[in-house]
């Protein structure tokens, strides 16, 4: 039995979430036929319901939909939402915990795995044996891999983002059956939970992971305001700005903006990379863009020659220009 | 008052091209240089300003060879006032092995009355990415831990601490003593002074042995993924290339 961590948002599981699902039925086929369970913990979001939900894991191939519910679960914890996670995996008889690379889904792993006595690997790419489980996953940000022995059982490792598609089974499954349940949840896993939320700003990263089009800038932008061309031909062609650590860490942008190995993950179908030259840590942010072009003076920079598209220049020289000329045929 | 205790690892500096030890156990940072992750770089940063806020004191750990001196004096130049080093090869070290060092470190300054409010790492290594070790630490110990946060606070034997959540900006607020992983971006961290690196030049650090042989990690390998040849198509110079930038969005159709 594999068990899959579900996050999800008011349209219904989160894309990674669908990605680490699909993973788990390569890893059900692998193990001939193995049944995919998933789980998700408190009230469904505005817009979407349980049973919405479960009619859309089905199609991926789930079979049962535990759902944690309970006053426990009103605010998020770590350790709360690891309970839950424990208690269905103890239900399912579930050998594989999986969930997500994201934020959400490493800390609820790490907790997972402490409390199941188990290691823990985040960020996998790939298996290779089932006997003994042997898994590949990303370390230095993805500029390096490592192959682990994962024999543990359970088996608790997180998939990296936008390794394997989001595809519903072939031929969809019926929808999932939903299973709600009230796992008991301690006081002391109840102390490290969220008190107070905010709304989001409108520039939200979630913008940036959704947008078809996303120009990022790095320190080649020279400056806080050196954003002006940039934020144009975001506009024109209906994209938003991302940009490198560097600008962030300098101030000249907020965090949220940032792509990369400590940023979002974006995948967009045309990213223009200006003045950034493609570190690793940017790279693994950007490299499941479908189209990048590279704007750089120096043509041998890594972004450059990744890229598929390259203008060598100043980015303060070729913006404007491409902004004039898209505002011409517009 | 609130002691802080913040955790730091030397990684060969990744900002560059990455290559391999050639066992394959680690990544080799003799032409890269080393640094620690721009999240522990943080994280010192927020034990600094914590202990200035308290009237506590920050100190500065690190589990690594006898090399690692140098972040632990990187990290007292900027305002931590002690450091220890357990000395141990990092790359034997599996996450629960880290968690449990850095747990008996604490356990035995308690022991000896220096005991920690709040102990502060980074989400994640920027060599082995394990992302769990904070929370390790924290069930060893017994504290609750939150995670992934990038401001920290401290008031009232309460710490506060503020991330960004999937849906938004995110404070959880809980009693000390506790354990919080730090993300990069909530605040600057700041340069030594001169006066900051000759004060941490006299510091004695204490350096430890540590308290059980490793189970190591599971790692078999590493390896690097095999390079993408480069089929990049260049448009064009400057900006005459314009008109080729705007034929490509057209041809994508990402044109409005």
């Amino acid at each position: 039995m594999i068990l899959v961590v579900i996050e999800v948002d008011g349209t219904g599981a989160v894309e990674v979430s669908r990605e680490t699902v699909a993973f788990g039925r390569e890893l059900s086929k692998a193990g001939g036929g193995v049944p995919i369970d998933a789980v998700v913990v408190g009230a469904m979001p505005e817009g979407l319901t349980v049973d919405a939900l479960a009619a859309q894991l089905g199609t991926y191939g789930v079979r049962t939909l535990h759902h944690a519910v309970g006053d426990a679960f009103a605010d998020y914890s770590g350790a709360a939402w690891a309970a839950a996670v424990v208690a269905a995996r103890a239900a399912a008889g579930s050998v594989v915990v999986t969930a997500a690379g994201s934020s959400r889904g490493n800390e609820i792993l790490a907790h997972v795995a402490v409390r199941t006595d188990a290691p823990f690997a985040a960020n996998v790419v790939s298996f290779s044996s089932l006997a003994p489980f042997t898994v590949t996953r990303q370390v230095v940000g993805g500029a390096a891999l490592e192959e682990v022995r994962l024999d543990h059982r359970p088996a608790v490792f997180s998939v990296a983002g936008h390794v394997v598609e989001a595809t519903p089974a072939d031929p969809p499954g019926a929808p999932a059956t939903v299973a709600p349940f009230t796992p008991e949840v301690s006081d002391a896993d109840l102390v490290a939970r969220v008190v107070s939320r905010e709304a989001p700003p409108p520039d939200e990263s979630g913008k940036l992971k959704s947008a078809r089009v996303v120009v990022g800038a790095g320190r080649g932008a020279g400056g806080a305001g050196g954003f002006g061309p940039v934020e144009e031909l975001a506009e024109l062609l209906d994209g938003t700005v991302g940009v490198s650590r560097v600008v962030t860490s300098l101030g000249w942008r907020p965090h949220h903006e940032q792509v990369g190995q400590t940023g979002s993950r974006i995948s967009p179908e045309l990213y223009i990379a200006c003045g950034i030259s493609g570190a690793i840590q940017h790279w693994a942010g950007c490299s499941s863009s479908k189209t990048i072009l590279a704007i750089n003076t120096d043509p041998e920079a890594p972004m450059m020659t990744k890229a598929n598209y390259a203008v060598v220049g100043d980015m303060h020289e070729v913006l404007p220009a491409i902004n004039e000329e898209l505002r011409s045929r517009a | 008052m609130t002691d802080v205790l913040v955790c730091v690892k030397r990684v060969p500096s990744s900002a560059g091209k990455v290559t391999l030890t050639e066992d394959g156990q680690g990544v080799d940072g003799r032409t890269t240089g080393f640094t620690v992750s721009a999240h522990e770089e943080c994280a010192v940063e927020l034990a600094v300003q914590v202990a200035a806020a308290t009237g506590g004191s920050a100190t500065v750990l690190s589990l690594g060879t006898p090399d690692a001196v140098e972040q632990l004096r990187n990290a007292l130049g900027v305002g931590c006032t002690a450091a220890v080093l357990v000395d141990g090869e990092p790359s034997s070290y599996g996450p629960a092995d880290v968690a449990r060092e850095i747990a008996a470190v604490v356990e035995a300054h308690e022991a000896e009355g220096r005991a920690y409010g709040l102990i502060l790492l980074g989400n994640d290594a920027a060599d082995s990415g394990d992302f769990q070790v904070g929370i390790r630490v924290a069930y060893a110990l017994g504290r609750p831990v939150v995670n992934g946060v990038s401001k920290v606070t401290v008031a009232d034997d309460e710490v506060t601490a503020q991330g960004s959540g999937p849906d938004g900006p995110e404070t959880f607020r809980l009693p000390l003593p506790a354990v919080a992983t730090i993300l990069e971006g909530g605040v600057e961290p700041r340069y030594p002074t001169v006066p900051g690196r000759m004060k941490a030049k006299k510091v004695v650090i204490e350096e430890r042995p540590p308290v059980a042989d490793p189970a190591g990690s599971r790692r078999i390998k590493m390896f690097l993924p095999p390079p993408t040849p480069s089929n990049v198509v260049v448009l064009g110079e400057g900006p005459a290339a314009a008109g080729a930038v705007v034929d490509l969005f057209e041809k994508l159709g990402v044109s409005k």
